[in-house]
């Protein structure tokens, strides 16, 4: 089958076209976006970590990459059917040398690649505390349907869909869930974790900047999950503190009848404060679905 | 009387109702079309009772495409409600109808369009490409063909009566639980994927019997072609997989009908469990899709560079490394549920070690251009694309691989792109080649040439538009299936920028179907004048006519080398002797489609608890499997004197076209 006009140009000038809309779309992208880019540009050390990660990692893989794209272009282009000069041999089948170099070449990557991450894993294991010399604050994290409420076991509060912590200071969140699989993610401060219904799981993050960051449910459960957003506020120390003893003052009372109201599934409007009366509340919705003691 | 079947499962909002006007409208026309044209008989006889590997391989295709334009209509209304979904705005679609939009668009694009277009291609180039007649089992083809289809229905029929499941395509427990999904939705999506699943696990045992049993003499497993030698891998994996996600479902099943504690939250169940078991078949289950695509590449670029494959044996083992290690890295799917850094390491790193096997296969590929005659047609085209696409998900798939980068990118966007960069760019794109560099096998005649590279560039340029936003939208903190998100996340440009690649696509699809029946109806101007071999080809099925005739071979072939049709345009085998003989063939049986149209209505009645239904399918699925195993002669023969005459009026065709 013939086709008359010379495809091979057109191709070429297409693809380039193509990659030159990506490569333009990026810094466009960053240009655009800037500090939404959560991700790219992090408020905490973990995020921070994570990020850089993921760019030596993205350049150890474009070492492979960009020379195969330029091969596909240089070998189709010389290759053509249509060129004279470009050499034809079928019978080239095989080269043990070459493919021993690509074999052996992604092999030397992965194993960089092993190493980096075997050891950014357990660095960065969302278990460990975070070293600091600021004392470290506990978060009690529950999933309700469909609205985040957190406890915070020593200043004796609570809150729904909102959390202020100082910055600089090391967070501990223990999460549980009474309600289907959620995950937790502050992407500005660092990754996720599942939040899951009669077990707990933990995630240490902390703040560098002040700020206030979103956070949301990355897993779906249920109708409302995608209004299931809360809001992080970095701020100072002293703010912090005023917050905390403002809540204290103001907030209503948060006790297990009180819970059960807020339990039902619902979409949480706006970020509610209470003050925390019953302290064993966060263990008894852990064990909400174990069976009751003889 | 009904189970929990009332008048209210008939009731949709305005959008679903114009799909089921529309479907019922299509159904109509199509009924009429085939009345009008007094084609029953024929599709009867020729089609639906069928046991003809080519002809079921042509009826999975069919299937496919139609499930193709359903989910590619579940992906508009997700893009374009999310463009719209902004703020104040809430768009079109209410949460739960989108919520079942998004589990219906993963459902049938994988287990309808992906799942099926695989075995459409295993049932009609395995037997060409190996020099047999039939499969292993023509029967048993037959049923997993009629099990697929009757998935698919059941896929149809949730749309016009109920809901469906709103848990996403997997639904996780406990969100498919009883306890916090108590409708009907979670059921059909269970005996959607049971039904079509069983098929799959037959269809599995079929074409590894088939290739392992039915070579034709010489062909040892280091001659087999590539795509073979994929597939053979695919049905491994199919066959110790698929029985994972059957077990599974009846263990959701259970919990949901019989009130059991496999996987819900109170009474001793873990649903951590279903996680971990759904992703053990479910990672294998991507590279069933992915490995006969490899292979699809290992013969259109060879045929268009007019070589050989380079490094047959390197291809061989890098397939047999993908197989084996696709079933120790399921674990990477999910990270984030609070593994130790011990756990996720060394699932990070073997999932890390499937990057060198699949840089080989490119490497591979690439270097069998090198020295060789690059043609640019369409499925080379396509060829291009899928490198492009493929390569860039590939990288950012080792990017998901290492835990600390995946904890901040799992479940947004950023995964949605890579697995589409997976599923789009490396498998719908080796489909499209695939189709365009067999279809003149099958048909005769040509696909539109101008209209295919129109359809490649819609594609290219649309999937970049589509799909690579969607890695910043990830970096941007925008996690996957929301309908709705606030205008101060500032994602909104990029969501419309997403939506205009969305109609780009859908643009290119419907060229592409545009095209296939353009060409039909130009069939006479597009006819493959080689009478079986357009593009110069190296393997069996380039060796017989076109569209072959219903024993494929006259003489069964044998094989001295690899590419045994590149030997004899080489002179260094001789043509085959034509001696022709008696063949005997199976014949057709409808038991298949009955057991399909069985399958149905016991899945229908599961869902909506209408036991004497259940009951009673049940047992006649079991008298048809009975009458068809006491049947006695299934075989039909066809005399050396009729082969005679089919060959040469192949050839008085052939002539008359010239």
């Amino acid at each position: 089958m013939k086709i008359k006009k010379n495809p091979v140009l057109s191709m070429l000038f297409f693809s380039g076209l193509f990659l030159l809309i990506i490569l333009i779309m990026q810094p466009l992208n960053i240009w655009q976006f800037g500090e939404k880019i959560v991700v790219l540009f992090p408020k905490g050390m973990i995020a921070l970590e994570q990020r850089n990660l993921l760019f030596i990692l993205q350049a150890l893989m474009l070492i492979i990459i960009i020379p195969v794209y330029i091969l596909t272009f240089v070998f189709s282009w010389i290759y053509r059917a249509d060129n004279p000069k470009g050499k034809y041999d079928p019978d080239l089948v095989d080269n043990t040398v070459a493919e021993c170099v690509w074999w052996g070449l992604p092999l030397i990557l992965v194993i960089i690649a092993s190493v980096l991450t075997w050891v950014k894993t357990h660095e960065l294991d969302p278990y460990k505390s975070i070293e600091s010399e600021n004392k470290e604050i506990k978060i009690q994290v529950v999933a309700l349907q469909w609205k985040w409420l957190f406890i915070y076991p020593e200043e004796k509060i609570a809150t729904i869909d909102f959390i202020q912590i100082p910055e600089n200071t090391p967070v501990q969140f223990e999460l549980t869930a009474d309600a289907p699989m959620n995950s937790f993610w502050i992407p500005a401060l660092g990754g996720q974790i599942y939040a899951m219904p009669a077990m707990t799981t933990f995630l240490n993050l902390i703040a560098n900047e002040k700020g206030d960051f979103r956070g949301s449910s990355a897993h779906i459960s249920g109708e409302g999950f995608s209004r299931m957003n809360f809001v992080t506020r970095a701020s100072t120390k002293e703010d912090y503190d005023k917050w905390v003893s403002s809540v204290k003052q103001s907030g209503s009372e948060l006790n297990l009848e009180r819970y059960n109201e807020l339990a039902k599934p619902a979409l949480g409007d706006k970020p509610l404060f209470f003050q925390l009366t019953d302290e064993t509340l966060f263990d008894d919705i852990v064990n909400k679905f174990m069976h009751p003691k003889p | 009387m009904f189970g929990r079947l009332t008048i209210e499962a008939f009731k949709h909002d305005a959008t679903q109702s114009m799909a089921v006007l529309s479907m019922l409208f299509g159904g109509v026309a199509l009924i009429s079309f085939i009345t009008y044209l007094k084609r029953w008989k024929w599709l009867w006889n020729e089609w639906l009772t069928t046991v003809d590997p080519k002809r079921i391989g042509i009826m999975y295709i069919v299937v496919v495409l139609m499930m193709f334009l359903k989910g590619f209509g579940d992906a508009m209304m997700m893009r374009l409600q999310q463009a719209f979904s902004v703020g104040d705005s809430q768009g079109f679609l209410s949460a739960s109808h989108f919520q079942e939009v998004f589990s219906a668009h993963g459902t049938t694009m994988i287990f309808f369009v992906a799942m099926g277009a695989v075995f459409g291609l295993m049932n009609l180039i395995i037997p060409l490409q190996i020099g047999a007649r039939d499969v292993a089992f023509p029967f048993l083809n037959a049923l997993s063909f009629w099990l697929f289809a009757s998935g698919a229905a059941l896929t149809l029929v949730s749309l016009a009566v109920g809901h469906f499941a709103n848990a996403g395509w997997l639904s996780y427990a406990p969100l498919s639980s009883i306890e916090y999904n108590p409708g009907e939705g979670i059921d059909y999506w269970i005996w959607i994927v049971q039904i079509a699943g069983i098929g799959t696990t037959l269809g599995g045992i079929n074409f590894l019997v088939t290739i392992l049993k039915m070579r034709c003499p010489g062909m040892t497993f280091m001659r087999m072609p590539i795509f073979v030698w994929s597939c053979l891998c695919a049905n491994v994996l199919i066959i110790l997989a698929f029985p994972i996600l059957t077990v599974t479902l009846f263990m959701l099943a259970l919990d949901r009908t019989l009130g059991m504690h496999f996987f819900t939250v109170a009474g001793g169940g873990n649903y951590m469990m279903y996680t971990n078991l759904i992703w053990a078949w479910g990672h294998p289950e991507v590279y069933i899709l992915i490995l006969p695509i490899f292979g699809v590449f290992s013969e259109v670029v060879p045929t268009f560079s007019e070589k050989r494959l380079f490094g047959y044996a390197s291809m061989v083992w890098a397939l047999i490394f993908i197989t084996v290690i696709s079933f120790v890295v399921w674990l990477h799917h999910f990270f984030t549920m609070g593994a130790s850094p011990y756990v996720n390491a060394i699932f990070g790193i073997l999932t890390m070690i499937v990057a060198i096997p699949t840089g080989v296969k490119i490497f591979n590929w690439l270097f069998t251009k090198f020295r060789g005659k690059v043609h640019f047609t369409s499925p080379m085209l396509w060829f291009f694309a899928f490198l492009v696409n493929f390569t860039v998900a590939g990288m950012t798939g080792i990017l998901l691989s290492a835990p600390p980068v995946d904890f901040q990118v799992h479940n947004s966007l950023f995964l949605i792109a890579h697995f589409h960069g997976m599923v789009i760019g490396g498998f719908l794109f080796g489909f499209f080649a695939a189709f365009t560099y067999w279809f003149p096998k099958f048909t005769g005649f040509m696909l539109d040439e101008k209209l295919n590279r129109y359809a490649f560039w819609f594609w290219s340029g649309g999937f970049l538009l589509a799909f690579m936003p969607l890695y910043m939208l990830g970096f941007m903190g925008a996690t996957r299936r929301l309908d709705h998100y606030e205008a101060s996340t500032g994602w909104h440009p990029l969501f419309i920028l997403v939506a205009v690649g969305a109609v780009i696509l859908f643009c290119g699809a419907n060229i592409q179907f545009f095209g296939l029946f353009w060409t039909i109806y130009k069939r006479k101007q597009n006819w493959d004048h080689t009478g079986g071999d357009p593009w110069n080809g190296r393997t069996l099925e380039w060796s017989i006519p076109s569209p072959p005739p219903v024993y494929n071979f006259a003489t069964i072939p044998t094989v001295y080398d690899r590419d045994p049709l590149w030997d004899i345009k080489h002179g260094k085998t001789a043509p085959p002797k034509k001696e022709y003989e008696d063949i005997y063939m199976p014949i057709n049986t409808p038991i298949g489609m009955y057991i399909g149209g069985l399958s149905l209505i016991f899945g229908f009645g599961m869902v909506w608890y209408i036991w004497w239904l259940v009951i009673l399918s049940f047992i006649a699925i079991l008298i048809c499997a009975i009458i068809r195993l006491s049947s006695k002669d299934e075989h039909e023969l066809i005399t050396a004197q009729q082969v005679k005459e089919i060959e040469d009026e192949h050839l008085r065709r052939m002539k008359s076209h010239d």
